[in-house]
């Protein structure tokens, strides 16, 4: 468990939390490893963990009717996967497939909401990391749509 | 009686050489397809009208008979002069006729012109090379210049973004630098196919896998306006100083010279003031809509 | 010699007749003010009494009327539509063109330099007009050829504005109405019983010019009435807006609201650059044979208010009339100081009365200040 609290202090997601803070959300935590291939959660599926990606490469992916598993991004080291647990309906949006052997630090969402309904001000730091995450890469896809590379008008 | 009073009316004006419109003839010597819509060719001087030596980021005129102009950057400064080396998109009437050239077939050059990458003002620091799409061409003698003279900087990243896998260009230089230790080389691609295992996402993303001292990083930026924004924001962001940032603006030019008026942006000329302009020079300018 | 030195001589009407035929004598092209299309045009003339003799203008926003009185008068007209521009930089001209050989092509020389010009009646607005276009073209560290030729061999006749138009505002942008150098030879025009000049030589190519001719030098009450003249010029022009204030205050404001409401008036019709005397952009053209064996390059006036003038693949940079017309003020007004070290405004005011719509660009740049 130290372990694990150690980790997340390191990570910018929680910087303004404190050490009982992290202690308290590390107890939700726990270290898991995925083969290359595998999925660490599907489109569909209720939202149970929050990751926090080690080492390794993870792609975010939509199935595409002919084209098939599309990526539309990819989490590296230090990035966040699974937002799905602290937003209604909780159900993952895409896949998230392990591309190279990965680890992450997995954290419970059902444990993670409780603790967040009962501290607000944790909820609250977290909704704004969240909120920060999500937007930059609402963003970023806006820009990916744009297609900026494109030569075809 | 004539006074001095009176404001000499005689003109002085400093002899300048040929005429500056005429293109000097070129043939191609080599030419390689890098995609679908980009070809690199190596052009040599059909005559002795030789044009004078290329700085990285500097552009020329190519000519395509009857057609007409386009500028184009220098995309590497391998060749030895007077070898000329540039990487044409197939986007108009004027490229598509450069592209379809063969070897021996003639082109005019006229050139070179504007300001160049300042490669040797970035030594001793590290160094950040953002390149999206076919602005890869113009940083690609930058890159060049810095492997040439690698001791000299400190890290030196390069981060690419581009449309989709199959628009990769410079592929032996990609898989060069994939492989160079010395250089920390970033790829991403904003659209995927299921066989690509690289990163997906916007060349921006690739900033917080740079290694750098923001303190002591000079950064070149290439790539289509509104990627050179979000990317000059991303470096500063990550504490790159706005005086240490240069970027490469594109426009229409026609003569190259500053007397047509067509690249005017707001008060700058992009042939001669840039195209490579630091980046304060620039910003609020980028943020003016239609300008 | 101090400026009350200034040696001035009066005379008449076949004084400059014989001006005239010593240019001509000398290969100059004389080149001046005529009447054609009911309009004052600048136009080759072989013989004196070509110039537009008694001919009055009427100029207000988005009109122009001439009339003909029977004063004899030569230079009693403000400004046509034209300017010495089109003299100095042709609005269509040969580069250079070329003929197809097997794998290449061979370059041909284009339009060649016109001979030696020399231009009548020049106000001085558009003497500093000139003057700004020696800034682009010679000033920079590329040089038009063309131009440097053609401006090297000129010959100017200027002539003091006496009748500025409700259009005109050479007292705001400091260019006007009295010549102040940059000329060979500068008269003013007096009405009299008997017309008559106030003659002023410029430089040393004027002196020489007049060497052989017998002049008069003017008395004190003669000077003193061209100088009146003048001197009432300027108080006729109403419009006074601070030329270095509208610089500041176009650069700040690219987004005023007011730039919408000049684009809702302004048709794009790129009237106001083609008569602009310092408007300098231009655009290449190339005209093959069908055979596509010899091919031409040209250069023509183009203006920032055509869609295709600021084209880049993928589109137009200014798809709106509200770009335009910013673009237009701002670098007329503002960026040309960054450019070439002055404004690219000479008061002349062609730019009012030719716009079709009568957009007075002294107003707008109030408007803009409020």
């Amino acid at each position: 468990m130290k372990d694990i609290q150690e980790l997340l202090n390191q990570q910018s997601f929680f910087k303004d939390m404190s050490p009982e803070m992290l202690n308290q959300i590390a107890g939700c935590g726990e270290n898991q490893e995925f083969s290359p291939g595998e999925y660490l959660g599907k489109e569909g599926e209720p939202a149970h963990h929050f990751y926090i990606i080690r080492s390794g490469k993870v792609s975010v992916q939509i199935n595409h009717p002919s084209k098939g598993a599309m990526t539309i991004w990819t989490l590296t080291p230090g990035e966040y996967g699974g937002f799905s647990w602290i937003i209604p309906p909780y159900r993952m949006q895409f896949d998230l497939k392990a591309q190279e052997h990965t680890s992450v630090v997995a954290l419970d969402g059902k444990c993670l909401k409780k603790i967040c309904d009962e501290d607000h001000h944790i909820g609250y730091i977290f909704m704004q990391q969240a909120a920060a995450i999500m937007v930059k890469r609402l963003h970023d896809t806006r820009i990916q749509l744009l297609d900026v590379y494109s030569t075809k008008h | 009686m004539f006074t001095a009073q009176n404001i000499s009316p005689e003109l002085t004006v400093e002899e300048s050489s040929s005429d500056i419109w005429i293109p000097s003839p070129y043939v191609v010597a080599d030419k390689h397809v890098e995609n679908d819509d980009l070809v690199t060719f190596v052009y040599e001087p059909a005559s002795e009208d030789i044009l004078d030596p290329m700085q990285p980021g500097q552009f020329n005129m190519l000519y395509a008979f009857g057609i007409g102009e386009i500028p184009i950057s220098v995309s590497s400064l391998i060749s030895d002069h007077p070898r000329i080396t540039h990487t044409i998109q197939n986007v108009g009437a004027v490229s598509k006729a450069c592209c379809n050239m063969r070897v021996g077939d003639q082109i005019g050059l006229r050139g070179p012109f504007g300001t160049p990458w300042p490669v040797e003002d970035a030594k001793f620091k590290d160094v950040i090379i953002m390149a999206g799409g076919v602005g890869f061409a113009p940083l690609r003698p930058v890159v060049e210049f810095i492997e040439e003279y690698r001791d000299d900087y400190g890290e030196v990243n390069f981060l690419f973004g581009t449309r989709d896998p199959h628009s990769i260009l410079f592929h032996q230089d990609v898989i060069s630098l994939q492989s160079d230790p010395s250089v920390n080389f970033q790829i991403t691609v904003d659209h995927s196919f299921s066989n690509w295992r690289g990163n997906v996402g916007v060349v921006t993303t690739l900033v917080e896998k740079a290694e750098f001292d923001p303190e002591n990083t000079v950064a070149f930026v290439c790539g289509p306006e509104i990627m050179m924004r979000y990317g000059a924001y991303s470096l500063i962001d990550a504490g790159v100083d706005e005086e240490n940032i240069f970027i490469s603006m594109e426009r229409n030019m026609k003569c190259a010279i500053g007397h047509c008026g067509h690249c005017q942006y707001g008060p700058l000329f992009v042939c001669k003031d840039g195209p490579v302009f630091l980046y304060p020079a620039i910003k609020n300018y980028l943020n003016i809509r239609e300008l | 010699m101090s400026k009350s030195e200034v040696h001035k001589y009066r005379v008449s009407t076949e004084d400059l007749q014989q001006i005239f035929k010593a240019l001509s004598s000398k290969d100059y092209q004389n080149i001046g003010p005529i009447q054609r299309d009911g309009a004052i045009m600048l136009e080759k003339i072989q013989s004196f009494d070509q110039l537009a003799a008694g001919f009055h203008e009427d100029l207000d926003k988005g009109v122009y009327r001439l009339s003909q009185k029977n004063d004899g008068s030569l230079f009693q007209y403000t400004v046509g539509p034209q300017s010495f521009k089109k003299y100095l930089y042709p609005p269509r001209r040969k580069l250079w063109a070329a003929t197809k050989t097997g794998n290449g092509f061979n370059v041909e020389e284009g339009d060649q330099p016109p001979a030696k010009m020399a231009f009548w009646g020049i106000r001085s607005c558009e003497i500093r007009a000139i003057e700004i276009l020696d800034r682009i073209f010679l000033r920079g560290e590329f040089s038009n050829k063309w131009y440097e030729k053609a401006r090297q061999d000129l010959f100017i006749v200027a002539a003091g504005c006496t009748k500025p138009s409700g259009n005109c505002f050479c007292t705001s942008t400091q260019t006007g109405p009295a010549p102040k150098g940059g000329f060979d030879l500068s008269v003013v025009e007096v009405i009299d019983k008997k017309n008559y000049f106030i003659l002023e030589i410029g430089s040393e190519k004027g002196q020489k010019l007049v060497n052989k001719i017998k002049l008069q030098p003017a008395s004190p009450a003669e000077i003193q009435n061209a100088d009146k003249l003048l001197a009432a010029s300027e108080k006729k022009m109403s419009k006074r807006f601070d030329p270095e204030e509208a610089a500041k205050i176009l650069m700040e404001n690219p987004d005023h609201i007011h730039w919408n409401e000049v684009a809702k008036r302004c048709l794009s019709c790129a009237n106001c650059t083609l008569v602009c005397p310092t408007c300098f952009c231009s655009s290449t053209e190339d005209i093959t044979e069908i055979t596509g064996d010899h091919t031409e390059r040209w250069l023509r006036w183009d203006s920032c208010f055509n869609g295709d003038f600021s084209y880049i693949h993928g589109g137009q940079i200014r798809p709106t009339t509200k770009s335009r017309y910013r673009q237009w003020l701002t670098h007329k007004m503002s960026g040309w100081y960054d450019q070439f070290d002055s404004s690219g405004c000479v008061g002349c005011g062609r730019c009012i009365t030719w716009c079709p719509v009568g957009i007075d660009l002294t107003e707008e740049l109030l408007a803009m200040k409020s």
